[in-house]
């Protein structure tokens, strides 16, 4: 079909994006396993073999007990978060009121700015300090009489996590909506009208009609937003800097690996995290690629 | 119908509460950041300034000039570079395609979503071995990580356009060249709009490749930023007005380029 020439010629123009992720992505997973792997520690390489050492230290490691908690409380608490809220202003929005477009520009502003300028500015927001030194939104509380919502923020015991995880859902839910109503905008209007001439009220469409059409956007955003939070690294960074009471294992793996010269130790969190990852991330690719070439 | 509207009203009242709240950190950044340093006081953070100054600005200016430089060095090279191969790519992926072109493609795909934690020692290594330090490793970094997003979105619309528009043109003699030149580089500016953006965002607002990759007179700006709002010398108005000047320019171009900028999302989550 295709001159003999212009057939290579296709092979050429993309075997360099080929071959540089080929060694980018897949060559450097493989080194990252060998590293973790290895018992390389301090500045030098050294590939002497650990076997699974390392990952076996991780599972006996108290920071690591505390990463996994908080990365569980973390997810948790942004997933749910931004799904809702996300869902929930798709549908207001898909109500066809006016000054929508308006709307959801606000909504969905966050995602322009990075996590960095996010945290610096959600860091004075939740700033813990009490009495004559309290600012942020303790201090807008207080002056509102709404003191019952005072609170220590990032540096509540054991749940301090979850302040970060409400900066996030601010970054973040804006996209949900847009996936959602994306998802909403999909769905043929006859439907709706069927069921409304049938009797059923509007919380019952949303319920029993809309929800269910919409299953793979919600499967799509809790995937998204899932490996999103397993990933957290930028916006703790910026709200408190590295607080072992809001480690999680991105930066434990930047600081034991870059700080702590533990190299080895870094590369198995590092090839823990593509795990938990790539569990979530490669039935989702093949999902998606599966379903186009059906079409 | 107006009816049903008119009882729809009432949805205003949530929408508005949520506009507050995705408005409140922007407020704080706005009118502190236009405070004069006398009126700077936790107290009173949330007070409108009592005039327009431009001190903050000024000070976070001059501290962050350089950094500010080095990242637009760094992002509109790394986006442009990335997009044009992401274009040659998605090109041949969809419409010339050679065997074994889709087995390839979700390869391709999976490099998007990757903890970065688990290739920066290679990457690290890798860099300084071949003498690629600072900015230009972190370019050479964006640019790389960033094909498959280029190369997604671009598959998706060349696939989207019907395969008679190239038939005519090979029967009249066209090369595969002639045909990404002269019929699909002219209407792909839209996609080129797209991931540029997507692009230029993304790289602007990395931070772990940057903190890895560069040493401190090269950092791009969140770096510099996040060293400003650690440091105990530097106050917070001063921060605010920073993380102003440090959003500004993806701020803006999501303010022109809205569209673009939320099709350029989707494509992240692979719904086309």
């Amino acid at each position: 079909m295709f001159k003999n020439k212009d057939k290579y010629l296709s092979v050429i123009l993309v075997s360099p994006s080929i071959l540089a992720i080929l060694i980018f992505v897949y060559g450097f997973i493989a080194w990252s396993i060998r590293v973790s792997l290895s018992k390389w520690k301090g500045l030098n390489p050294d590939f002497t073999w650990a076997g699974f050492e390392n990952y076996v230290n991780l599972f006996y490691d108290p920071r690591f007990h505390i990463d996994i908690r908080n990365t569980v409380i973390f997810t948790l608490v942004f997933v749910l978060g931004s799904l809702i809220l996300g869902f929930l202003m798709a549908v207001m929005l898909d109500q066809g009121l006016r000054g929508e477009g308006f709307f959801r520009s606000i909504f969905l502003f966050p995602m322009a700015i990075s996590y960095i300028v996010t945290g610096v500015v959600w860091r004075w927001l939740m700033n813990p300090a009490e009495g004559s030194r309290m600012s942020g939104l303790n201090l807008l509380f207080t002056s509102l009489n709404l003191d019952f919502l005072v609170n220590e923020w990032y540096t509540t015991p054991y749940w301090g996590i979850a302040a970060i995880a409400l900066a996030a859902i601010w970054q973040m839910s804006g996209y949900t909506m847009a996936l959602y109503l994306a998802g909403l905008r999909a769905v043929p209007g006859e439907l709706r009208e069927a069921a409304r001439i049938d009797g059923a009220s509007e919380v019952e469409i949303y319920r029993r009609i809309i929800l269910p059409i919409l299953t793979p956007v919600t499967l799509g955003v809790l995937i998204i937003l899932g490996h999103t939070s397993l990933k957290v690294f930028d916006l703790i960074i910026a709200v408190a800097g590295k607080q072992l009471s809001l480690d999680v294992p991105a930066i434990y793996m930047w600081q034991t690996t870059f700080d702590g010269l533990f190299y080895a130790r870094g590369a198995a969190i590092g090839i823990l995290l593509l795990i938990s990852v790539a569990v979530l991330i490669i039935p989702y690719i093949r999902y998606t690629t599966k379903m186009e070439t059906e079409l | 119908m107006s009816r049903l509207n008119l009882r729809k009203n009432w949805l205003y009242i949530p929408l508005i509460g949520l506009t507050i709240f995705y408005l409140i950190p922007m407020y704080l950044i706005l009118v502190t950041g236009f405070k004069s340093f006398d009126e700077i006081d936790l107290q009173t953070m949330w007070q409108l300034p009592q005039g327009i100054a431009f001190d903050n600005y000024i000070e976070a200016y001059n501290q962050l000039a350089p950094y500010l430089k080095n990242s637009f060095k760094l992002v509109i090279p790394a986006a442009l570079i990335s997009s044009i191969l992401g274009s040659i790519n998605g090109f041949v992926l969809s419409k010339w395609k050679f065997r074994g072109a889709d087995i390839i493609f979700p390869f391709i795909l999976f490099g998007m979503f990757i903890p970065y934690q688990s290739i920066i020692i290679p990457l690290v290594q890798f860099m300084s071995a071949a003498g690629l330090t600072g900015l230009w490793g972190l370019g050479i970094a964006h640019i790389i990580y960033g094909l498959p997003i280029t190369t997604l979105t671009f598959r998706n619309y060349y696939a989207s356009l019907p395969q008679e528009l190239l038939e005519a043109a090979k029967i009249d003699g066209a090369s595969m060249l002639g045909i990404y030149r002269h019929i699909l580089l002219p209407i792909s500016i839209p996609s080129f709009v797209v991931v540029l953006i997507w692009q230029f965002t993304s790289a602007w607002n990395d931070f772990l490749f940057a903190v890895i990759l560069t040493g401190n007179t090269e950092w791009p700006i969140t770096v510099a930023l996040n060293n400003m709002a650690g440091s105990q010398i530097i106050s917070w108005n001063v921060q605010m007005a920073g993380s102003l000047i440090a959003a500004l320019p993806t701020l803006l171009v999501y303010i022109f380029l809205g569209r673009y900028f939320l099709r350029g999302l989707m494509a992240g989550s692979l719904k086309g």
